[in-house]
């Protein structure tokens, strides 16, 4: 229900009375309705669903869930180690 | 909350979507499981011989004794109906051209003659049907073939989109040259030639419907002179498809299905343009789908492979060709997808029609 | 973040190096089996495209729920949505996923097969621009999905009264996902037993509807993305809730979601429409389950505007593929098994996308 892709806004513009944004998703450039995101600028990545921002990504969240996956990944890593000096 | 009495709420139902039997719709055009499923429906049991029934896109034909032929004839026709007629990297004229020769040079043929019939639509300016023209010679002299027999039709204002060109090529098959799309065999490499979905995303940012700007050009091209250099430095090559409408996926099945053996992929590896690969984001598709006009499928035995890829790569049409994935024996007639994440997916033919979806 | 980062940082959340771990994680995790829903087609499509489920260990039993609006149209707007496509006044517009949807004898490729104007559109806004650029002709947007889809369909709506068009409307079936988790949860069939919320669903209506529903019926929710690595972080944040029994309304997703959602989009939704009852396709109806739009904007409501008569609806052959998967039913109890769908050549892909994506059909294939 939900095909979402996140873009970054490029340009902001008022067309037939709405807030719209220009949305590069990395080479492929759409307009987007940015209605919902009255606070958003140029420069900030959104996520686009049928031709509408819904929400501004947050790239610190973003960085933050990466990093706590990455430590989960490295506590991984060290549990298969001892697992295996436990087996050996 | 009240109680309701309803079915299991565990499961989705879906409707089944319907076959489509009584009229022809554009699904049917698509190249997918509809085109096929019309093709043995409608047009095998009318016209079943053998080089029709071995089911590749060209024919391999013998002549009678008396012509002294060696080798055989390769023959092949398509139709042409893009719109827009003009878009980034080709228009329908160049496609027209390196399309039947495509078809030719596959089946291991050199390509020698083509023939071309115009559906023209009142009201096209003659400069575009000459700018057309041009371009229908420009690609023929890069194939080094020759346009020598053609047609004129014109129907009404809004019976054709602008025009549409039919052609048919003929070529010539040394003898001891055998490829078709039944003889991979497990054990044997699959390589592509290029970047999988450009043709489909430039025609469809063309065409400007779905209101997005895509930096792409299609890749339509005439491929038989590289396929003279896979064959020389691959002497062995079993497949060799170029994948049109319905994608690497579609075709890939096919060629699964002739031989009857699993197809095995990495979706890693598969080239796809960073662009191509945003359109179809988007919009809801899978660059595996999409239509190319320029790539080539090659399967291989793998003492043969590297070689095949650097002949390919010396090309201006094949730098970016990969390794994509090998040959197994089953399960037979499927192609499976090794994921990103290191699932596997079955990679099935398109149904019908692509459409974005917001699902 | 420049463009080549958002390339690079979309392929961190695919990376297999990093969703393995997390799965190893959920299987040192788990020490019994649980059956978790996840409750958006869009969630479905992405765990069969990656087949995320075979990397999953046993004992975690994935649950597809009734998240595919597509699907859950019922089959009556689906036979009005053909009667008004077919009137040579009407332009109709809809999202591509509905083009494939059949009614009781006819779908939409059937009516631009028989000179209907059917147009796929990539959002209702451009179907506003056409009932503009086509004043002598009426456009009807075809207005399914769930909430995520609410803003641009109610905005479609607004603009095209700001604009002051009066050849423009919309065929409403919205649905919502809060009292279909109660009446999926509620049933005295249920197994769920965890949760994962639609993401992009809660980017726009938060996550303050679900600690209500997460304490009546003790059951986890986590708020989960679309990646596979969103996925698995998802469930895994379920099975340690599951294994500690607690039921907590929790979000793996806050690069996008926050507690309140977005209420600028909710305020479009509530200018355009409010609540009723919806009929669920295959399901029945779900009381307070859906939208429509308000009274004053009856104007651009095309099942008001289109008085297509008597319908006489005869549910098509449905696919309940996903009740044989949970063993609810039996292959021999589909209408189609062995006939016009088999293990060799299976349907697949009625709805969730062209090139076989549906869940059911993967599994069946897949067993076979």
């Amino acid at each position: 229900m939900c095909l979402g892709v996140p873009g970054k806004i490029i340009d902001i513009y008022v067309k037939d009375g709405l807030r719209i944004g220009k949305i590069d998703f990395g080479g492929v450039t759409r307009e987007a309705c940015l209605e919902a995101l009255p606070e958003a600028r140029i420069g900030e990545y959104t996520m686009i669903h049928a031709g509408f921002a819904l929400n501004v990504l947050s790239e610190e969240e973003a960085m933050e869930t990466l990093s706590t996956l990455h430590e989960l990944e490295e506590f991984e890593q060290e549990a298969s180690l001892e697992e295996d000096g436990a087996a050996g | 909350m009240t109680d309701f009495n309803y079915p299991n709420m565990e499961s989705p139902v879906c409707p089944l979507p319907l076959k489509h039997n009584e009229s022809i719709v554009m699904g049917h055009g698509s190249g997918g499981r509809m085109t096929r499923e019309l093709i043995e429906r409608v047009f095998h049991p009318s016209f079943t011989n053998p080089p029709l029934d071995a089911g590749n896109d060209f024919a391999h034909l013998s002549l009678p004794d008396q012509a002294g032929l060696q080798g055989r004839l390769a023959v092949s026709t398509d139709a042409h109906i893009v719109s827009p007629l003009f878009f980034p990297g080709g228009d329908i004229g160049r496609l027209a051209v390196c399309g039947t020769v495509n078809d030719v040079a596959v089946s291991g043929g050199i390509p020698l003659y083509l023939t071309a019939s115009f559906i023209l639509e009142e009201g096209l300016p003659v400069e575009q049907l000459e700018q057309v023209v041009r371009s229908m010679q420009a690609a023929a002299e890069e194939a080094g073939v020759q346009i020598v027999a053609g047609d004129t039709k014109v129907v009404e204002k809004g019976k054709a989109d602008g025009m549409f060109i039919s052609t048919s090529g003929v070529g010539w098959v040394p003898a001891g040259r055998d490829l078709g799309g039944e003889l991979a065999r497990p054990g044997d490499v699959v390589l592509v030639s290029g970047t999988m979905g450009d043709h489909g995303i430039a025609v469809l940012s063309a065409r400007g419907e779905l209101g997005f700007d895509a930096n792409v050009q299609s890749d339509a091209a005439p491929l038989n002179h590289m396929i003279q250099a896979i064959l020389e430095a691959a002497p062995h090559t079993h497949v060799l498809r170029d994948p049109t409408r319905g994608g690497l996926a579609t075709t890939l099945n096919e060629i699964a299905g002739q031989s009857q053996v699993c197809i095995t992929i990495e979706e890693a590896a598969v080239p796809v343009n960073p662009v191509v690969r945003a359109a179809c984001e988007m919009l809801g598709f899978d660059p595996l789908y999409v239509a190319n006009e320029g790539k080539l499928i090659v399967i291989v035995p793998a003492e043969e492979a590297g070689a095949a890829l650097t002949a390919m790569r010396k090309s201006p049409y094949g730098q970016n060709a990969a390794r994509i994935g090998s040959v197994l024996p089953d399960p037979q007639g499927r192609v499976l997808l090794r994921t990103l994440i290191g699932g596997t997916r079955i990679l099935d033919v398109m149904s019908g029609e692509m459409l974005p979806r917001i699902c | 973040m420049n463009d080549a980062a958002l390339t690079q940082f979309t392929q961190e959340f695919r990376s297999a190096e990093r969703v393995k771990p997390v799965i190893e994680e959920i299987r040192r995790t788990v020490t019994r089996p649980w059956t978790i829903m996840e409750i958006c087609g869009g969630q479905t499509h992405s765990i069969m495209q990656y087949g995320l489920d075979q990397l999953l260990p046993p004992e975690i039993e994935l649950v597809h729920g009734p998240g595919c609006p597509v699907c859950v149209t019922p089959l009556e707007l689906i036979d009005k949505a053909l009667a008004i496509a077919s009137r040579p006044d009407v332009i109709f517009c809809s999202y591509g996923d509905m083009l494939r949807v059949p009614g009781s004898r006819q779908d939409l490729f059937s009516i631009r097969a028989q000179g209907g104007q059917v147009k796929v559109v990539y959002s209702p806004l451009d179907a506003v621009r056409l009932a503009k650029e086509n004043p002598d002709k009426q456009v009807v947007f075809f207005a399914i999905g769930f909430e995520t889809t609410a803003p641009p369909n109610a905005l479609s709506v607004l603009q095209a009264k700001a604009m002051g068009l009066t050849n423009y409307s919309i065929l409403v079936s919205h649905v919502r996902v809060p009292p279909a988790m109660h009446a999926i949860l509620g049933s005295p069939h249920n197994r769920v037993q965890g949760f994962l919320a639609a993401g992009h669903v809660c980017t726009v209506m938060g996550y303050e509807e679900y600690p209500p529903i997460a304490s009546q019926y003790r059951v986890p929710i986590v708020v989960t993305g679309f990646e596979p690595l969103d996925l698995v972080q998802g469930i895994l944040m379920c099975v340690r809730q599951l294994e500690a029994g607690t039921y907590d309304v929790e979000n793996a997703y806050p690069r996008l979601v926050t507690r309140e959602g977005n209420p600028a989009a909710r305020q479009i939704i509530e200018r355009a429409f409010i609540t009723c009852d919806r009929n669920w396709r295959g399901i029945g109806m779900i009381p307070d389950s859906g939208w429509k739009l308000r009274p004053e904007l009856s104007g651009f409501d095309a099942e008001i505007k289109f008085q297509v008569g008597d319908i006489q609806t005869r549910e098509s052959e449905v696919c309940i593929a996903g009740q044989i998967m949970q063993g609810l039913k039996k292959p021999v109890d589909c209408p189609a098994f062995g006939t016009a769908c088999s293990p060799q050549n299976p349907l697949g892909a009625p709805m969730v996308s062209s090139e076989g994506a549906c869940s059911a059909y993967f599994r069946f294939a897949r067993q076979s």
